[in-house]
């Protein structure tokens, strides 16, 4: 208790652990968070749904919280739907013919253009069409007609994909020509205030209906912004957080445990089993250890268990085994183990109670320090297009924006975001290892 | 000592000398005989186990069963006295062909007799054909597609690797003089910066220096179409090189330069430093032959680590970059799924890597004292 008490108080004067320390228990909240809101199964089902789920989404949307730093602020997304009561739609019934009115009414305060309108209709017909007329009232009390059209059971209606208003437009982009003041003036800023946009729908049957949801795509999105397939990024950062602290864990232990073990196992032995050891060693380290993740990652299984399994085998033998070899060739010359051997004890007793405890210190900082490694390892054959194929990873997320582009583009929020987690998780346990190295091993703190 | 005076002496002097010198080489040449040995092994040990892992899912007798169909298709399509045959004889001709074909390579003899041609082929560098990919000379031999890339890796990485070693032995011998100043406490400061890979540095400097300030090219190897005059291709070259090497040497630089200083700083507190001082050489003078010189083994070690790792860096390095070497090229083949490339590359930098720490271990030979003057240390 009084070591450990000791211990902390070391550990109190290092600035750098405590910051490491607190990103590393604030990223182990954001873990549990991630698995208690999104369970496995949802997070999977969510980021591998296509455009189903994410229709209501704009892609290649920046986080909205960039708004707040700008001047110019961006549009978000708007979204109106008659089908869940936040537009109204007003029914008159006629002769032969029943007349239905949707009004989206919506404020555009914004300095930029949406990146498109969509109109998803759902109707109700047996034989007959209806047919609807879209037009959009302007703040500046202007009706620019949109467009005429019968509607089919489900049916989509993108304006930024109409060639027809864009020539009515005087060659403008729809979506953009929509909300100009005068078209012919050419690209002047939108005009901002309360737009309407009006559907008049005539239905010709009794029992058709007709209702819309109308999708105005902004240019920013949510806390975390969209990818190329409208995804929202959030889901993909959170669930990177304990995927990339697992696998940096777990990796880290599993190698540096098995490979102290083996040390210990070569030096109290000595003889043949030390020899083997070295050469393999001398060996491993010396294979292209990338390239073979990568034929195992192409040829076999890309999931994130074979990888660390594979991680850890290669690993093993690494060259931290001559570390400590040599501490423990010191260790073995210790009186107290003399006097083990003495009482005779066997050796996996002096091995597991004696040589490896005295190694801790040794150990502990070693494995903390190789964490962030084995984090960005897993980022890395992301990179190359070598990630586990159902879960969202930051790695992921850097691949995907590569691909896409997204440095030259302009999108550089899908990359950075992904990127400083990255770094922050790996600092942290960097900062931390580095401290540790310092209060266990003395012999350092003078330099 | 002049020659007029005390020949004998000189002669003697002389003679020790030249034995001294035959035996520093005999030590040097028997050491550089035993690292070639164990490297060698090393090599096949790792082209061994390339096999293992692709043909544990069958992918090496892919790569042989479609060389051999390849190469009699062509030929029976290529021959005029086939040419009058019906189909159907014609396909039973080629059975036959590609079942003595197969004979004759011995794919019908168990996989641990053929696990041995198989290393014997891949340590000739006798690779195979690719699936889809093409050498830009249209070869699809994958020795071809890899020499043709090899030399864009090794410029990168080669410059990579000794501007570090400059600059991270300058940093730290500059560090060491001021030890605990501030620039010292930066490094300090700065070395868990180095946790994160070369790659991930260079998105950043992508994002600052191409997307957001134009000055340098977001990757690739020259400007697209490439310069005509040899100057401007070297600009041009050097131009694209700015950015992977910078990220390269933000990756590793604080580290580097904090451990090594801490190595001089370790042999600085040493006695003969001090029995140095007392005797009153010159800073310059101690720090070369009593400071520099005693840590070079260590530093060297510690740069082959670092080496080993720029090999497996490589690959994602110049897939950020666009760079088209080998990592980029296994990179595509990945995308493409050509198992061929992909074990051919495998095969290739596992010989770099040992080529690599071959050199390296060439150079420690000729730094430390230990294996130039024998393994006892003692000085003669």
């Amino acid at each position: 208790m009084k070591a450990f008490k000791n211990t902390f108080k070391e550990f109190s004067r290092y600035p750098s652990a405590i910051l490491g320390m607190v990103i590393i228990v604030i990223l182990l909240i954001v873990s549990v968070y991630a698995l208690v809101t999104l369970p496995y199964h949802k997070a999977i089902t969510l980021w591998r749904a296509g455009e189903g789920i994410w229709y209501q989404n704009p892609r290649f949307a920046a986080p909205a919280w960039i708004n707040y730093f700008r001047k110019d602020k961006l549009p978000e997304t708007i979204d109106l739907s008659t089908l869940n009561g936040t537009a109204p739609k007003t029914f008159v019934a006629g002769e032969n013919m029943d007349q239905t009115v949707i009004t989206f009414t919506f404020d555009y305060p914004y300095a930029d253009y949406p990146q498109d309108i969509a109109i998803y209709f759902t109707a109700k017909y047996a034989g007959k069409q209806p047919y609807a007329s879209i037009s959009l009232l302007t703040p500046d009390s202007r009706k620019v007609r949109i467009a005429d059209f019968s509607v089919e059971e489900t049916e989509t209606y993108y304006v930024s994909q109409d060639t027809k208003l864009q020539r009515r437009l005087a060659g403008l982009q729809p979506q953009q020509g929509i909300f100009v003041a005068d078209p012919k003036a050419g690209l002047t800023p939108p005009v901002n205030g309360t737009y309407q946009l009006v559907i008049d729908g005539l239905t010709f049957e009794k029992e058709s209906s007709l209702d819309a949801e109308m999708v105005l795509y902004g240019k920013v999105h949510g806390i975390a912004g969209t990818d190329h397939l409208r995804r929202d990024l959030k889901i993909a950062l959170l669930w990177g957080t304990p995927v990339a602290l697992a696998f940096g864990l777990l990796a880290a232990l599993g190698t540096t445990l098995t490979t102290m073990i083996i040390s210990a196992f070569g030096v109290w032995y000595g003889g043949w089993v030390d020899g083997i050891i070295q050469r393999v060693t001398e060996v491993n380290v010396t294979l292209p250890f990338l390239s073979i993740l990568i034929m195992i990652g192409t040829f076999y299984s890309r999931s994130l268990v074979t990888i660390l399994g594979a991680t850890v085998l290669l690993s093993i033998f690494g060259y931290s085994i001559k570390t400590y070899r040599s501490v423990f060739l010191q260790v073995k010359e210790s009186p107290y183990i003399e006097a083990a051997r003495a009482y005779g004890a066997a050796g996996n007793r002096i091995i597991f109670s004696y040589l490896v405890p005295r190694i801790i210190p040794l150990l502990i900082p070693a494995l903390v320090i190789a964490i962030p490694g084995y984090v960005f390892l897993e980022a890395s054959l992301a990179v190359l297009g070598l990630g586990d194929p159902v879960l969202p990873t930051w790695g992921k997320l850097i691949n995907d924006a590569q691909q896409n582009g997204a440095l030259y583009k302009g999108y550089y929020y899908w990359v950075l975001e992904p990127a400083i987690l990255l770094m922050v998780s790996g600092l942290a346990f960097a900062l931390l290892g580095f401290s540790l190295d310092r209060i266990f091993n003395p012999r350092l703190r003078g330099i | 000592m002049s020659e007029a005076t005390v020949p004998f002496d000189a002669n003697i002097n002389a003679t020790i000398k030249r034995k001294a010198t035959v035996n520093t080489i005999t030590r040097v040449v028997r050491y550089t005989a035993v690292r070639v040995v164990v490297l060698f092994l090393t090599v096949v040990a790792a082209v061994y186990l390339t096999i293992l892992i692709a043909n544990m899912g069958g992918y090496v007798d892919k790569i042989q069963r479609g060389q051999i169909q390849e190469t009699v298709s062509m030929q029976i399509a290529l021959n005029p006295a086939y040419k009058s045959l019906a189909a159907e004889e014609r396909q039973k001709l080629m059975a036959e062909q590609i079942a003595i074909q197969e004979k004759r390579l011995g794919l019908d003899q168990p996989f641990m007799v053929r696990s041995f041609r198989f290393l014997k082929d891949a340590l000739t560098l006798n690779l195979g054909r690719a699936l889809q990919m093409a050498s830009d000379s249209g070869s699809k031999m994958v020795r071809n597609i890899i020499l043709e890339r090899l030399p864009a890796t090794l410029l990168l990485l080669g410059t990579a690797q000794i501007l570090v070693f400059i600059f991270a032995v300058l940093i730290a011998l500059s560090l060491s003089r001021k030890y605990g100043s501030f620039f010292d406490k930066l490094c300090i400061a700065l070395a868990p910066l180095n946790s994160a890979p070369a790659w991930f540095y260079g998105i950043f400097l992508i994002l600052i220096f191409a997307a957001l300030l134009h000055w340098l090219p977001f990757g690739g190897l020259v400007d697209a179409p490439p310069p005509e005059s040899k100057l401007l291709y070297t600009l041009s070259l050097l131009k694209h090189m700015v950015l992977p090497v910078g990220g390269w040497l933000f990756a590793t630089i604080f580290i580097s330069s904090y451990n090594w200083r801490t190595f001089f700083l370790i042999y600085s507190s040493e006695d003969y430093v001090d029995m140095a001082k007392a005797k009153g050489l010159t800073s310059r003078n101690i720090e070369r032959q009593y400071i520099l010189k005693p840590t070079l083994p260590t530093i060297i070690t510690n740069f082959a680590l670092l080496v080993i790792g720029a090999w497996t860096g490589a690959p994602i390095l110049e897939t950020v970059f666009n760079w088209p070497g080998l990592g980029r090229a296994t990179y595509v083949a990945i995308g493409l799924y050509d198992t061929p490339v992909i074990v051919g590359t495998t095969v290739v930098f596992a010989y770099l890597l040992v080529i690599t720490v071959f050199l390296l271990d060439i150079i420690y030979a000729l730094v430390d004292p230990r294996v130039k003057i024998g393994g006892e240390g003692r000085p003669s």
